[in-house]
């Protein structure tokens, strides 16, 4: 709290600004590979024959690419820097920092030739075999080290928010993944799952969705507790509320999974408290994004001068839009329309592209000079350009899909008079054509975007100029 | 006691322990220590003010 006087702290930047180049690059691979399928989906033809290049091989990559390279190497970013800043001491771990960037660039390369070559276990966004998956748990035990040495170590008396919630998201994710993926080993690339039929559906969506409630939310809460405040300028709008916040959170999450599987073999108590649970959810998840928001109270007009804060506001509205519409799909009746359609897709990608993407990039903004020693951005134009075209980007994307979603439901529900269904599938399929395309386009904003950000980031990573503040620090 | 009681009561224990975790985070004595934890982001050690980049200027 009284250290005003640790200008010597030697600050662990080197891993926080690899794993930020990396967001970017992987921003821009796992973004293009999913306007890929989604071209695929429009023109069959470019999967070009070949099965490495067919959509059922290339959408695992596509997730796996935005959430665990993308997302993930973001999450890694953030929390190294901000763990550092708000315990004002350098990096716990040694070797094992540099082990988990390296290990887990491993696991992503691993990732992009294993899925395209057909090798996976089927679980969604767990498709990875199990070599690669004793290599994610290795890699998560040792961010797990060096995460809490350094909160062991801290020179301050109180653990600042930001690392609640990043400390909940690592935990969690290393219980989820190793619980997820106990399989046998048949050979090197193939096993199968120790638990058997709908307790395997249970702990997959058990895993599926807390992997949406804390890899996807309570470590980009993480972010937002942090990099809000300070680009705003003000401290957070309720400190007692974010407490309230992290722990209703944590406590509700995971008990969410079932409404992946409403109307399945799973017992319909299961669904009940599934769908109870989510729709509770709503609560902490709205409390959280108006203390987002309200940081910003009294101090509204930074959002019409900086693209930067713009960002991080905007994600929070999107947090609040889909963390709505959530609860409200895992409802079992409003799930029956929604379920299978591209209604669910749209949800995801108002989660992931408003949310995920939107916060993570305006912490990279903020994030890059603060690292590469530059007093600012090399363009702050051209951020406002990306937000624009992010911001198209998604519009198009979730509206398309809206308008497709519903319209699949009750083209798959309608029934004559008679009894039989009014739509065969491939009608319902015809019908979505006009909205895959709209979603191709928004998907090209999107990966522009993503290509103007990397574009501004090298260039400030290599211009001359160094930041006024550590040549006073050195002097 | 069967399995109903028994998450019936582990139902109420949540329960109280999240008014517990309410009261505790709003209670009056937490509030200047709290307001504090909220503005450490901003002691920062390297020159405080510089450390944002001005975006606020350029558009």
């Amino acid at each position: 709290m009284s250290q005003s006087t640790t200008t010597e702290i030697d600050y662990n930047y080197k891993v926080v600004r690899q794993f930020t180049v990396m967001t970017v690059i992987w921003g821009i691979v796992g973004t293009f590979v999913g306007v890929l399928i989604a071209a695929q989906l429009i023109w069959p033809a470019l999967n070009f024959e070949t099965p490495w290049l067919t959509y059922s091989r290339l959408r695992p990559l596509h997730t796996n690419a935005v959430i665990f390279a993308f997302g993930t190497s973001a999450l890694f970013a953030t929390s190294y820097y901000v763990v550092q800043r708000t315990c004002k001491t350098t990096l716990f771990g040694g070797a094992l920092v540099p082990f988990t960037f390296w290990g887990w660039q491993a696991v992503i390369v691993a990732a992009a030739i294993t899925l395209p070559l057909g090798i996976t276990s089927s679980k969604e966004y767990a498709e990875l075999e199990w070599p690669i998956d004793i290599l994610i748990a290795l890699v998560w035990v040792s961010y797990a080290i060096c995460f809490f040495g350094t909160l062991v170590k801290r020179k301050t008396s109180h653990i600042y928010v930001a690392n609640w919630f990043f400390g909940g998201f690592i935990i969690t994710v290393a219980v989820l993944h190793i619980g997820n993926s106990m399989a046998l080993p048949l050979t090197l690339t193939k096993s199968y799952s120790i638990y058997p039929g709908a307790i395997d559906a249970m702990m997959q969506w058990w895993y599926g969705h807390n992997a949406v409630g804390f890899l996807l939310t309570a470590g980009f809460l993480g972010m937002m507790y942090y990099f809000v405040p300070k680009q705003a300028e003000r401290p957070v709008y309720s400190y007692r509320l974010s407490i309230v916040h992290f722990w209703a959170l944590v406590s509700l999450y995971i008990w969410a999974g079932p409404h992946h599987l409403h109307y399945t073999a799973l017992p319909d108590w299961t669904q009940s408290v599934g769908m109870v649970m989510s729709v509770v959810l709503f609560l902490p998840s709205w409390g959280g994004m108006i203390n987002g928001i309200m940081t910003l109270s009294g101090a509204w007009d930074k959002l019409r001068s900086d693209p930067i804060l713009r960002f991080l506001i905007v994600s929070l509205s999107f947090y609040g839009m889909s963390t709505f519409e959530g609860p409200m799909m895992a409802i079992k009746s409003v799930n029956a329309l929604s379920h299978y359609t591209d209604w669910t897709v749209g949800h995801v990608h108002s989660g992931a592209l408003g949310w995920v993407a939107m916060i993570s990039i305006g912490s990279m903004y903020y994030l890059i000079p603060a690292v590469f020693n530059k007093p600012k951005m090399y363009s702050i134009k051209l951020i406002n350009v990306h937000f624009w075209m992010h911001t198209t980007g998604i519009v198009l994307y979730i509206v398309a899909m809206w308008i497709s979603g519903v319209m699949q439901g009750l083209m798959w529900r309608a029934v004559n008079t008679d009894g039989t269904l009014t739509y065969s599938f491939v009608e319902s399929l015809q019908a979505s054509y006009p909205f895959y395309t709209m979603r191709f386009i928004g998907g090209c904003f999107v990966v522009a975007g993503f290509l103007l950000m990397a574009y501004n980031m090298f260039k400030t990573i290599g211009s001359k100029e160094e930041s006024m503040q550590r040549d006073a620090v050195t002097a | 006691m069967d399995y109903g009681t028994l998450r019936g009561i582990f139902t109420v224990i949540i329960f109280v322990l999240f008014i517990i975790i309410v009261v505790w985070a709003f209670g009056k004595k937490r509030k200047t220590s709290f307001d504090e934890a909220a503005n450490s982001i901003f002691d920062e050690d390297d020159n405080v003010n510089k450390e944002k980049q001005e975006t606020n200027k350029n558009v």
